[in-house]
């Protein structure tokens, strides 16, 4: 007889109540990376030397603003899983891990959500 | 917890019982970028917020990235960012089963270095407006 309730199965977890889903996020951030790392690059190349008015017009056009932001939220999402990995790795005293794994997250949420506001003020002129 | 382990068991073998090569500097430089980057996300944020917020603040901040020492970060940033990128995509090669070989997996190594200070040096020569 199985032990486990309709949801237990459905979810496929084990006891670690974790499966394969930061490793795949990690994989999924890092192939979408890829084409956001040359907008980035080609981005700061082709403003550089650009007034804070040109860096603000840019943002005007929709195309850019969005991609801005998907290369924040992506790079964003994929420092929290790799940090987490190096804090595990690390970091073997449960109080200072559970610190660090907090602070990771909230380090992460705060670039996130401040990196959105700025090319969202931008864009649409708050 | 490392206290309480039994000093008889023995450990299973660890990085100093390996011999260094190519493919293990690789390996911690991949993470040691990584690392590097999620400070300098800091950067990047700091900067889109500048240009949110006034022209004096953006101009100052435009002046800390346009020292000399900003320029170092900056180009310690680009590196960073261009390695790890291009070692991410030696890592989804693996993946997917690929470039195990020690052949390959050497010879993987060697381009992603070499490419990533390349590709470093031409973005530099881009941004300093050498042509």
């Amino acid at each position: 007889m199985l032990k486990k309730t309709p949801l237990g199965q459905v979810l496929g977890l084990g006891s670690a109540k974790a499966g394969t889903e930061h490793w795949w996020h990690q994989r999924l951030t890092a192939i979408a990376g890829i084409p956001l790392v040359v907008f980035l690059i080609g981005y700061i190349l082709l403003h550089r030397g650009a007034s804070r008015a040109e860096i603000v017009a840019s943002m005007h056009n929709p195309v850019v603003a969005v991609l801005m932001g998907l290369t924040i939220a992506n790079l964003v999402w994929h420092m929290r899983l790799g940090l987490q990995v190096v804090i595990e790795d690390y970091v073997h005293t449960d109080h200072t891990k559970y610190l660090l794994l907090l602070l990771n997250t909230f380090f992460s949420v705060v670039m996130a959500v401040t990196g959105l506001y700025a090319i969202l003020k931008m864009s649409i002129g708050l | 917890m490392a206290e309480s382990r039994n000093a008889e068991r023995p450990l299973s073998p660890h990085l100093q019982i390996y011999r260094g090569g190519l493919t293990m500097m690789m390996s911690i430089v991949h993470r040691i970028t990584g690392v590097a980057l999620y400070a300098g996300t800091l950067l990047l944020v700091w900067w889109l917020t500048a240009a949110a917020t006034s022209d004096s603040y953006f101009d100052m901040v435009q002046a800390v990235f346009g020292s000399w020492i900003g320029r170092l970060v900056l180009f310690g940033f680009t590196w960073a960012l261009i390695h790890h990128t291009l070692g991410g995509i030696r890592h989804l090669i693996w993946d997917v089963g690929h470039g195990f070989a020690l052949k390959d997996a050497e010879m993987g190594a060697k381009l992603t270095l070499a490419s990533s200070i390349i590709l470093t040096i031409i973005v530099w020569a881009v941004a300093l407006g050498v042509s």
